[in-house]
């Protein structure tokens, strides 16, 4: 086996390590404490903040258009119809801004 | 027997349901799975390995970080401690989807870790949010077309990869972003939903500029769920329980 395939198999393990190890973690304990599960309600808006946030950094003026849009959008409308409208919102504008 | 029709017909009804929730995640991660294939052979690897890949990791960011240190002949165990980082945000989606999927039979909790991608994560909170069962076909329903088109589309972009057009002006590199801010917003009724934000996006920016990628997403991660834990109980609505 090639060392490519033994770097895939590894980087699997860890993966799924990581994708599992919280909940083995958390399931050894009875009862979870009120500040824990404070914390366990706080990581969607944590985790996904972080991914979207320092794309700010480089967004111009078609990236933050089509934020804006998205974020008008998803008060009313359904993850399908946000996504579309921001999406579409950044393809027209990047053919004027670049 | 009359019974096990109707849990039957709801069963499948509910993972056509998460069939529907999944159509955007497919279109949004599609040009990354083929971008993904695409690079991977740029950078050395055969049209099965990015496959392999895809298939066994099935993380899409941790995928390029991958490939592309492969490509600059990086020791293979730092590769790996790379991929670990990059796809560390997962330990706090597994503590907090436990409570959601605890009811399942193991082997069925085995395989719906293996699926706990960003959009999974968010998608099956949101569904418990709104007080309904987060049910096996319902995940799987939602899981299932991404994970086949994503290694589906690895390998497409493996083996036509160098026929992909301008990708920015189709705007490919910023649909996830877009993505993402859609699912962070979902959650805006949820208790100190806007300390939290502000928290992890002011932690994640300095670590970024700092500390550098991909620990930026650790760091951002932990001081908006930090935040939760230290604000009194009676901020964050949940209820001492004896």
């Amino acid at each position: 086996m090639s060392t490519t395939f033994w770097i895939i198999i590894a980087g699997a393990i860890a993966t799924y390590l990581t994708r599992i190890g919280g909940h083995l973690v958390i399931s050894r304990f009875d009862t979870i404490h009120p500040r824990v599960e404070a914390g366990l309600n706080a990581v969607p808006a944590a985790v996904l903040t972080t991914l979207v946030a320092p794309e700010l950094l480089n967004a111009g003026p078609a990236e933050w258009a089509a934020l804006v849009v998205t974020a008008v959008v998803s008060l009313r409308g359904g993850l399908m119809a946000m996504f579309l409208a921001g999406a579409a919102v950044l393809i027209v504008a990047r053919q004027f801004v670049g | 027997m009359a019974t096990d029709v109707i849990s039957e017909s709801g069963d499948r009804s509910d993972f056509w349901q998460g069939v529907r929730l999944s159509m955007p995640v497919v279109v949004a991660s599609a040009p990354f799975a083929v971008l993904f294939g695409a690079l991977a052979v740029d950078n050395g690897f055969s049209v099965l390995e990015a496959f392999l890949m895809s298939a066994l990791v099935y993380g899409g960011a941790s995928q390029m970080v991958g490939i592309q240190l492969f490509g600059q002949h990086v020791a293979p165990w730092l590769i790996v401690l790379s991929i670990f980082a990059v796809n560390f945000r997962h330990v706090l989606y597994s503590a907090g989807i436990g409570r959601r999927i605890a009811h399942w039979p193991v082997i069925q909790q085995v395989l719906g870790y293996f699926i706990l991608t960003d959009p999974q994560f968010a998608v099956a909170e949101a569904r418990a949010q709104s007080g309904q069962t987060v049910g096996f076909a319902w995940y799987l329903g939602l899981g299932l077309p991404v994970y086949l088109f994503w290694i589906v589309e690895s390998a497409l972009g493996a083996l036509f990869g160098k026929l992909i057009p301008d990708t920015h002006a189709l705007g490919i590199d910023f649909l996830l972003p877009i993505y993402f801010l859609g699912l962070v917003l979902g959650f805006r009724k949820r208790p100190l939903w806007l300390p939290v934000v502000i928290a992890s996006a002011a932690a994640s920016i300095i670590a970024y500029k700092t500390v550098g990628s991909p620990w930026h997403v650790s760091i951002g991660a932990v001081a908006g769920v930090l935040l939760a834990v230290i604000l009194p109980p009676h901020h964050s609505g949940v209820k001492a329980r004896p």
